[in-house]
């Protein structure tokens, strides 16, 4: 795999039209177990990622993860912008000055942005929250030594599902305690949208 | 030294403003800024908004920043490192009670130490 900066702009606007297509169901899933605003928030960022980045002319991937970074956590609102926001943050410092990112790069970086979003939501696994989907991803990939992103797409699939079965001990759904049994998790369904669509992206460079 | 200033974060605006006249009615000379729900003026917190209450309010003396639930510790604390602010700190105690403990600290002169241990203190909750 490849990451250079005209497929992660491919990446980030194919999250975009995702998220705006399925902007509905992700209010009904936070309805269900938490305020109701992820699919308004994460839509509202999303298209604003899509707006900068494809409106700017970047040298590097690292400087366009930063502007992914900033224009989340200024526009999204809802704890996502933290999380997503502090992610990105944390990708594009892993790969600061990067061109392009290969397959360790991007592996060192997604390990960075999972203890970013440990850290900044003080979460960790099996609290019903997007922690249940990135750190079985970085496991993955961590045990991988080339990239297959049909298997990508999968991992991510299996760990957003795996979310339902869960008590929310995190966010707001964890006032609810075991009323969150048997939702999804709206910031697991949200993640597993950045990752499935960074999977058809690299399908299609292959 | 000025005194130290106080920061009120919450999902909504009417709540800070209803803070911020609670504790005004008792301790006129601390400055008190407020940042309530998003740019959008809707549910939730923004950090633009925290970072503009911040410079607002924000003096020697230092800040003590409050917030009430979910996204607001987050930003709070994104606006404190982004900025990399040395003395505003963030506190741990209910927004309204720990708010107005801090700002009778905060009024007879006391340190950011001071005000914070007090209000994560709280006795009077």
């Amino acid at each position: 795999m490849v990451l250079n900066v005209a497929n992660t702009v491919k990446w980030m606007t194919l999250v975009n039209e995702k998220i705006q297509e399925n902007k509905e169901y992700l209010t009904e899933l936070d309805q269900a177990i938490g305020d109701g605003d992820h699919g308004i928030n994460m839509a509202r960022g999303f298209q604003e990622v899509e707006v900068k980045i494809t409106a700017t002319d970047y040298d590097n991937v690292s400087d366009l993860l930063k502007d992914v970074s900033m224009t989340l956590l200024s526009k999204v609102g809802g704890a996502a912008g933290p999380l997503y926001g502090t992610a990105f943050l944390k990708l594009s410092m892993e790969v600061k000055g990067s061109e392009t990112l290969d397959f360790p790069k991007f592996k060192s970086g997604l390990q960075e942005a999972l203890a970013g979003i440990k850290q900044r939501g003080k979460a960790e696994k099996n609290e019903k929250t997007l922690v249940d989907v990135w750190e079985p991803l970085v496991d993955y990939l961590n045990s991988q030594d080339s990239f297959n992103a049909a298997d990508f797409e999968s991992a991510a699939k299996e760990a957003m599902e795996a979310t339902k079965d869960l008590e929310a001990t995190k966010g707001r759904a964890a006032y609810l305690r075991e009323r969150s049994i048997g939702h999804l998790d709206p910031g697991s369904v949200s993640s597993f949208y950045i990752f499935s669509s960074l999977a058809e992206v690299l399908k299609e460079g292959d | 030294m000025a005194n130290v200033s106080i920061v009120l974060v919450s999902h909504s605006s009417k709540v800070v403003e209803g803070i911020r006249d609670i504790i005004k009615q008792m301790v006129p000379a601390v400055s008190i800024g407020i940042a309530g729900g998003t740019e959008e003026g809707e549910i939730g917190t923004s950090i633009d908004k925290i970072t503009k209450a911040i410079e607002e309010v924000h003096s020697v003396g230092g800040v003590l920043v409050f917030y009430d639930i979910g996204s607001a510790k987050m930003n709070a604390e994104l606006a404190v490192e982004l900025n990399e602010y040395e003395n505003v700190h963030i506190a741990e105690a209910p927004i309204l009670e720990g708010a107005f403990v801090a700002a009778v600290e905060a009024g007879m002169g006391k340190s950011l130490e001071e005000v914070q241990v007090a209000a994560e203190k709280n006795d009077r909750r």
